[in-house]
């Protein structure tokens, strides 16, 4: 019995192998599938299936992943997903996902940052929850035959660890209020670090981070904290912000200051070659400095044609109109970087192995395959494979856990509820130190900042320690790379070629940079 | 100005709910999900108001509850429809409530368990966009609330049923389809009374009647293609 935390991409997708593969598995979520983050996703997942006749290939998705991470991935890792991803792409079109496609029939691919051949496929601009919902059914097909036990409205309090090996993991049925106690190994497949941000992501709410905080307060690993992702192009809707997808942009958008009364496309003036399409931690820095410098920035898509409109980015423009008074086909629409991803999180290796033995983490929650910088596209990919992954290595364990589920009725000091704004406070401490532009004196006083804050509660003590350990892994980190910029180490330098390893130990956040691992000469593993 | 809520409470099912009001300056929040947050975050009221909420961009179908007696999703109920002011807040009525305005929809999902909701065989490229349009459903319960025809423990399962039997209908070639006809003709098509109400409400858009057309010429008039 194997015990899955989370019910977005990652956790159905690692569910699914289990399953195909005979072994149960409990889903455990605070929600259900139909309201996890991933059902946002809109513009697509990246696989070289190469039908557009541009000679893609999986080699070149593979170093354009690398190279868009800043080479802090691991490129084994990386490869074993660029190969699997036509095979993963093309299981999900066999499950029902309805991918917009050629008139031959093969999946049509669009354009998408960082990536010089079509290379993503859509199901116009919902492919996320396209995807989720052929998912669902598919593994709804295994829990009919048992394999796959749903425990939904369930949510994660603590791994059953001695500090070396995890054995099992506590959770609350926030509906009756009841503890339980499961036994077996884990797969956390919890999603991002929105929670730590409250208000200022595209993500979702349920993913408060502190389920990341908890694991990390019982001393697991995480990597690449700093590195957070800001889109290039969102707008703030009641209560968060709201994403424009890149597909506006792959489809033909143009990003634009307005001089003298005209449009100035200054990325497509500054990248002649990529222009609008450059990774996305580039972009967000152009718009960042263009709206310091020459004011608002706008996406002007008046440019495409009505039918691509129609036949790709039809619920796109429904969303834009719905929460503006305006249609992009007409009128360029303001826009600002916000925060979308984590590319940090639990650190684990090509095999999905978390540092304590028993634990695997896949999906968003992980440090898997971005490296400092995430391409579009690759997200959902690096889920559903993360997700297959770790299942896959986490099976060894089939036989050992048990189906009981035993009623624990002891004191848990994390099962509390935050005081009234504690969590905006923190948040707003971090965005201080970690915005698009960083130096080393805002993030040294956000985490003076931080040391002031008074914690009355055990959620918030650990959220604490894992926001300083953000701040931390973004100060101990002294060059830009990725995402992460810092306008007083402006330069990469090659000292800093590692991945940036946090723990706590003995109640101190400690930061390490470790070696990542060599390319493997061959063909990659490919699982 | 100020806007008031009357908010249906109850700590538990079995308790007898009450009304608690909470007045909000308007200009702070712009819909019902805003104002829930800024209650429950600032303890304008002592016991934060238990309610489900996820995405905040009417994408995942949790925050469904009964905004002036319509059921609506929270995030996509903007306050300035209301200028009367005043607007009472309940938990959708036809699922079992669990505390305040959170309530167990675990039947939408009971339901398609039993009505067997999966491929039987790899999908079969659907022309037509059914499956496009059903894949859409959020599983808010909308639909149900409003149906005239459903009710918890029923053999009529409703629109939540309707898409998610539509897409899997749509995807699969005629030879193949008998199982999924069969659960499409008892768990919807002699159950529905086509008022469409499920059509009018639904917060995702679906053309819940499109989805009927396309499934009653497979499933009930077979006259779906062959492959
Ligand atoms: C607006 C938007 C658009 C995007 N577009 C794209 C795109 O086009 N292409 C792409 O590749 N990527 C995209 N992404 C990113 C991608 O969607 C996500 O990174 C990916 O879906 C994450 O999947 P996941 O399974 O790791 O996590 P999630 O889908 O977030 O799932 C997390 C799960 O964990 C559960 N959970 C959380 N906390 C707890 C707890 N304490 N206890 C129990 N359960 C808990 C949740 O209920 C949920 O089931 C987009 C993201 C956003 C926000
Ligand atoms: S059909 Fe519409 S109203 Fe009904 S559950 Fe689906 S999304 Fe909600
Ligand atoms: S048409 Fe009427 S009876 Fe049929 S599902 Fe919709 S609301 Fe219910
Ligand atoms: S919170 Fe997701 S639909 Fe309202």
């Amino acid at each position: 019995m194997i015990n899955i935390l989370g019910a977005g991409l990652a956790g159905l997708s690692a569910a699914l192998t289990l399953a195909e593969a005979g072994i149960k598995c409990r889903l455990i979520s605070a929600q259900n599938s139909e309201r996890a983050q991933s059902v946002l996703a809109e513009g697509g997942i990246n696989a070289a299936l190469d039908t557009m006749g541009e000679g893609d290939t999986t080699e070149l998705h593979f170093e354009e992943t690398m190279k868009g991470g800043a080479y802090l991935a691991d490129p084994n890792a990386v490869r074993a997903l660029t190969d699997s991803a036509p095979a993963v792409v093309t299981k999900l079109a066999g499950l029902g996902v309805p991918f917009n496609r050629n008139p031959d029939g093969s999946l049509t691919l669009r354009s998408f940052g960082g990536q010089k051949k079509k290379r993503t496929a859509f199901a116009q601009s919902s492919t996320g929850k396209m995807i989720m919902t052929a998912l669902t059914d598919e593994v709804r097909k295994y829990e009919a035959k048992g394999l796959v036990i749903r425990l939904p409205h369930h949510t994660f309090m603590r791994l059953l660890t001695d500090g070396v090996q995890c054995s099992g993991v506590r959770i609350k049925d926030t509906y009756t209020g009841t503890f339980y106690d499961l036994s077996g190994v884990v797969i956390a497949a919890l999603g991002g670090l929105n929670g730590f941000f409250p208000h200022m992501t595209t993500g979702t709410v349920t993913n408060s981070g502190t389920a990341a905080a908890v694991i990390f307060a019982q001393g697991v690993k995480f990597a690449n904290l700093e590195m957070i992702q800001y889109h290039p192009t969102t707008v703030g809707i009641p209560g968060k912000r709201c994403l424009i997808s890149e597909a506006a942009r792959g489809e033909g958008g143009r990003l634009c200051v307005m001089k003298d009364g005209y449009p100035m496309y200054f990325m497509e003036m500054k990248y002649p070659e990529l222009g609008n399409l450059m990774p996305r931690d580039v972009v967000s820095r152009e718009i960042f400095f263009a709206r310091r410098d020459q004011g608002d920035v706008f996406l002007d898509m008046t440019g495409i044609p009505e039918d691509t409109w129609k036949n790709k980015l039809s619920d796109l423009r429904e969303e834009i109109m719905h929460y503006f008074p305006l249609d992009p086909k007409k009128d360029p629409v303001p826009v600002e970087p916000g925060i979308h991803y984590f590319m940090g999180g639990v650190y684990v290796n090509a095999n999905h192995e978390a540092s304590m033995r028993g634990l695997y983490a896949a999906g968003e929650c992980a440090c898997q395959y971005h490296g400092a910088n995430r391409l579009g596209g690759n997200s959902m990919l690096g889920a559903v494979f993360g997700g297959m992954t770790a299942a896959k290595s986490a099976s060894v364990y089939a036989g050992s856990g048990s189906e009981d589920m035993s009623v624990y009725s002891g004191e848990e000091p994390l099962d509390c509820e935050l005081p009234a704004g504690s969590d905006e406070r923190l948040g707003n401490i971090l965005l201080n130190g970690l915005g698009i532009v960083r130096n080393g004196n805002t993030m040294k006083s956000a985490l003076d900042r931080l040391n002031e804050v008074q914690c009355a509660t055990a959620p918030e003590k650990v959220r604490k320690e894992l926001g300083r350990a953000m701040l931390l892994s973004a100060l101990g980190r002294m060059e830009s790379r990725g995402a992460h910029y810092r306008e007083d180490c402006p330069d990469t330098l090659d000292a800093f070629a590692d991945t940036t390893v946090t723990q706590l130990a003995g109640g101190t956040v400690r930061v390490t940079f470790e070696k990542i691992p060599e390319r493997n000469t061959g063909n990659g593993n490919n699982v | 100005m100020e806007i008031t809520f009357d908010i249906l409470r109850r700590k538990s099912a079995d308790e007898k709910p009450y009304i608690q009001t909470v007045t909000i300056e308007r200009g702070r929040c712009a819909t019902v999900a805003e104002a829930l947050d800024i209650i429950n975050t600032e303890k304008l009221i002592d016991d934060p108001v238990q309610w489900e909420r996820s995405c905040k961009q009417k994408k995942c179908g949790a925050c469904a509850m009964l905004i002036y007696g319509r059921p609506r999703l929270a995030c996509d109920a903007r306050l300035d429809e209301f200028p009367r002011g005043r607007i009472k807040l309940e938990p959708l009525k036809k699922f079992p409530c669990v505390r305040d305005l959170m309530v167990d929809r675990g039947v939408i999902f009971a339901n398609l368990m039993k009505l067997g909701s999966w491929l039987d065989e790899n999908a079969a490229c659907d022309d037509t966009g059914v499956a496009y349009d059903a894949s859409k459903c959020l599983q808010c319960g909308c639909c149900l609330e409003v149906c005239p025809n459903f009710y918890s423990g029923g053999e009529f399962f409703g629109a939540s049923a309707l898409t998610a039997s539509s897409r899997l209908i749509g995807e699969t070639p005629a030879e193949l389809g008998k199982r999924l006809y069969g659960e499409y003709n008892g768990h919807f098509f002699r159950g529905c009374g086509k008022s469409l109400s499920c059509k009018d409400i639904c917060p995702a858009g679906i053309d819940t009647e499109r989805l009927m057309v396309r499934s009653n010429a497979a499933a009930v008039w077979k006259r779906k293609k062959r492959s």
